[in-house]
C-alpha cells in the first residue's frame, strides 16, 4: 500500500481580497480562504496515482498547517477523495517562515506517517510564492526531491518525473520515499483539478473527521514559537507605490491617438526598437 | 580562516538566461561589498568551466571557488547542494546569493535548510541596513505586496534574486581575480535521483512573459472577429497578445494567452490594454509593466486607474486608430 501525503495550504482568495483603495493595502485578515491552486494540482496528481494503482493499493493523507479556518480546505480535500485530513494548528505555529513550516510538517510526517512513500506539494503557493517549503521538507525528512513536475509515473519502487526547468526538458527517476512538487498549469496539462462534488463536501462536513493536532499533540517543545524560531524576520510590508501620471484622454479617437504618439511616442518607439515620427500631422484632414 | 567578509554568488551558467542572472547579481554584490567592506566571490561547479570563471572575474568577482569535475557536467540538485553546503561551512561567507531560476529556487532552499539559515525568495532589491545586515526585498501576491526581510541571527544571509532585477557590469578584460580550486570530495551523496534525460528546449523566440511590448484585450473588444485586430497591431508593434479570462473562456483566443494569476505574468516596457475592466487576478500579473496605456469606455474601470495614459473610448476604435497612426509614423 502506497501512502501518499499531500501538503496543502489555505491562501487568501485573491479575487475576493478586500482592498483598501486609500492605502493600497490588502486587508488579509478579512480575506476569504481557498485551497492554494498549486496544492490543488498536487492533490489531483495524488488522486490520479491512486486511481492508477487501484483504490486499495494507495492511501492519501492531506495535511495542512494553518489557522483553525484552514480546516475548510481539508474537508474539501476529503470530498475530492483524500482518505484522511489533518490540520496542524496552534498559535505557536503562527509566523513560521519556510524553514519552520518545513520543520513542523516534517515532524508530523516522521512521527505519524512513518509509512509515507510519496510526498506531494504544490510548486509554489499563490500568496507568498517562495517555492521553498517542498525542497526544505525533503531536506528535513532526508529524502530525495524533484521540483516542478508536469507528469508523474510510478515505476516499480521509483517515480518517474517529467519537468521543464529553465528551458530544459528533463526526465528524472527518483527512489521512494521521495518528494515531488507539482508545477503550475502548462501545455498538455495533466493535473487540472477536478470539480469538488458539493454532496461530497457536505458528507465530509457531516462526518466531521478532520484530525486536529496542536503543538503538544505534535510533540513540539512547550515554549516553541515559530515566529521567533524562524531564521528570517519580516521587518516591513508595504504596497508598492505606483506613481503613475494617470493622464486621462477623452474626445475624438484620432485626436487621442495623436496625443499618445506626440507625447509618449519616444517610450513606445524605444520599446519597439524602431523610429517613430512624433510630430507628424500631415495626414490630418 | 581569515576574518575577511565574503559575499558569495552561486554561478548558474547553463543557458544564456542563467548566465546573465549570475552577472547581474555579481554587479549588485559589488555595491553591497563596498558598503560592508567585503569581497565578492563566485562559486562555480561543473565540467570544464574555465571560460565561466574568466567571465565572472571580468564582471566583478574578486575570487572564484571552482570545483571542476566530469561528474558535475549535468546540473544535479542533490550533489550541487551538498558541495555548496560544504563550501559554506568551510569558508563561512556572510551572504550567499543565488539567481531565482527554477534550478536556483530548487537548490537554494535545500542549502538553507542544511545550514539552518534563512532564505528569502525571488528578491527584487537588496540593500545593507545601518547594522550592516542584508535587507532582502521580496514581492508577494504577484507584486501587490512587498516585504523587507532580514536574517538577524544566522549566517549566511541567503536570498534568491529575480532575473532582470540588476544591471550587469561592463565586461572588463583587465580585471584580476583569485581562483581557488576546490577538489571534489571523496564521498558524494548516493544518487537517489537519476537524470534520464536533460535537453535544452529553448522556448519560442518570442514569449509574452519576456516581451517588451504586450497588448492585452478583454471583453470590451466586442467580438472574436474584432479581437483579431489586436494581432494586426501586435505585428506592427512587434508585440505579443495576451487576454483576460472571460476572453479565453469565450474562446476568442487560446488559453496560452491568458494573463493572470492562473496564467502568464508579464513585465513589458509598454503595455496596451484594450477593453479590460481589471479584475485583480489579471492586474496582479502585470504589476511589473512599466508604461501602461489603457483604453476603456468606462472611465471608472479598475484598469484605468493603473494607466499612465487612460483613453476613455471604444477599445476597438482606438485599436484601429493606433494601427492607422503607426502605418504613417513608422520609419523603415
Amino acid at each position: 500500500m502506497l501512502h501518499i501525503i499531500v501538503c496543502i495550504k489555505q491562501v487568501p482568495m485573491v479575487s475576493e481580497l478586500p482592498w483598501d483603495p486609500k492605502t493600497g493595502t490588502l486587508k488579509r485578515e478579512t480575506a476569504q480562504g481557498m485551497m492554494d491552486p498549486s496544492a490543488r494540482r498536487a492533490l489531483e496528481a495524488a488522486l490520479q496515482i491512486k486511481a492508477g494503482v487501484g483504490r486499495n493499493q494507495a492511501r492519501i493523507t492531506a495535511v495542512s498547517m494553518g489557522p483553525p479556518m484552514a480546516e475548510e480546505i481539508l474537508y474539501e480535500a476529503k470530498a475530492l477523495g483524500a482518505d484522511q485530513g489533518v490540520l496542524l494548528t496552534d498559535p505557536c505555529m503562527a509566523g513560521a517562515d519556510t524553514c519552520m513550516t518545513a520543520m513542523i510538517l516534517g515532524k508530523f510526517i516522521t512521527d505519524h506517517c512513518p509509512d509515507a512513500g510519496l510526498i506531494l506539494c504544490g510548486a509554489m503557493s499563490s500568496d507568498s510564492e517562495t517555492a521553498q517549503v517542498g525542497p526544505q521538507l525533503a531536506e528535513v525528512l532526508d529524502i530525495p526531491a524533484v521540483g516542478y513536475a508536469r507528469r508523474l509515473e510510478l515505476v516499480h519502487d521509483c517515480v518517474r518525473v517529467e519537468r521543464h526547468v529553465d528551458d530544459f526538458m528533463e526526465v528524472m527517476e527518483m527512489d521512494l520515499p521521495g518528494l515531488v512538487t507539482i508545477d503550475h498549469a502548462g501545455e498538455s496539462d495533466l493535473y487540472t483539478p477536478r470539480y469538488v462534488p458539493l454532496a461530497g463536501v457536505e458528507a465530509a462536513f457531516n462526518a466531521g473527521d478532520i484530525r486536529i493536532m496542536d503543538g503538544k499533540a505534535l510533540g513540539l517543545n512547550k515554549d516553541f514559537n515559530a515566529l521567533t524560531s524562524s531564521p528570517t524576520k519580516i521587518i516591513d510590508v508595504y504596497s508598492p507605490v505606483t506613481r503613475k501620471e494617470n493622464r486621462v484622454l477623452t474626445g475624438a479617437v484620432k485626436k487621442m491617438v495623436d496625443t499618445l504618439f506626440d507625447d509618449y511616442g519616444k517610450i513606445i518607439s524605444s520599446a519597439m526598437g524602431k523610429d517613430l515620427k512624433t510630430h507628424d500631422h500631415e495626414g490630418d484632414v | 580562516m581569515s576574518a575577511e567578509k565574503l559575499i558569495w554568488v552561486w554561478a548558474d551558467y547553463r543557458n544564456y538566461f542563467q548566465s546573465r542572472v549570475t552577472l547581474q547579481i555579481l554587479a549588485r554584490a559589488s555595491v553591497l561589498a563596498e558598503k560592508t567592506n567585503a569581497a565578492v566571490c563566485a562559486v562555480v561547479f561543473g565540467d570544464k568551466v574555465e571560460a565561466y570563471v574568466k567571465e565572472y572575474i571580468a564582471h566583478g568577482a574578486q575570487k572564484v571557488y571552482v570545483t571542476d569535475d566530469p561528474s558535475l557536467r549535468t546540473y544535479n540538485v542533490a550533489s550541487y547542494a551538498f558541495l555548496l553546503t560544504a563550501l559554506v561551512k568551510r569558508f563561512a561567507p556572510e551572504t550567499l546569493l543565488i539567481g531565482a531560476t527554477r534550478f536556483g529556487q530548487e537548490i537554494a532552499p535545500r542549502v538553507a535548510k542544511q545550514l539552518d539559515t534563512g532564505l528569502t525568495a525571488d528578491c527584487i532589491d537588496l540593500d545593507i541596513d545601518e547594522k550592516g545586515q542584508l535587507v532582502q526585498v521580496a514581492p508577494a501576491f504577484g507584486g501587490n505586496l512587498i516585504a523587507k526581510i532580514i536574517t538577524p541571527h544566522t549566517r549566511p544571509q541567503m536570498a534568491t534574486i529575480r532575473p532582470g532585477t540588476f544591471q550587469e557590469l561592463p565586461h572588463d578584460d583587465e580585471a584580476k581575480g583569485e581562483v581557488v580550486p576546490v577538489p571534489l570530495p571523496d564521498t558524494m551523496p548516493s544518487p537517489r535521483v537519476r537524470c534520464l534525460k536533460s535537453e535544452l528546449h529553448p522556448a519560442r523566440a518570442r514569449k509574452i512573459e519576456t516581451a517588451d511590448i504586450v497588448i492585452t484585450g478583454g471583453r470590451g473588444m466586442g467580438s472574436k472577429g474584432k479581437f483579431r485586430k489586436l494581432f494586426d497591431l501586435a505585428d506592427l508593434l512587434h508585440a505579443e497578445v495576451g487576454a483576460t479570462r472571460p476572453v479565453v473562456y469565450a474562446d476568442w483566443v487560446s488559453s496560452e494567452a491568458l494573463v493572470g494569476q492562473a496564467g502568464k505574468h508579464i513585465r513589458p516596457k509598454v503595455l496596451f490594454s484594450f477593453g479590460v475592466s481589471g479584475a485583480i487576478q489579471h492586474t496582479a500579473a502585470l504589476a511589473d509593466a512599466r508604461f501602461i496605456v489603457v483604453v476603456n469606455k468606462n472611465p471608472n474601470a479598475t484598469m484605468m486607474k493603473l494607466a499612465d495614459v487612460a483613453m476613455v473610448a471604444d477599445a476597438n476604435q482606438v485599436c484601429s486608430g493606433i494601427i492607422r497612426a503607426l502605418k504613417q509614423r513608422i520609419r523603415d
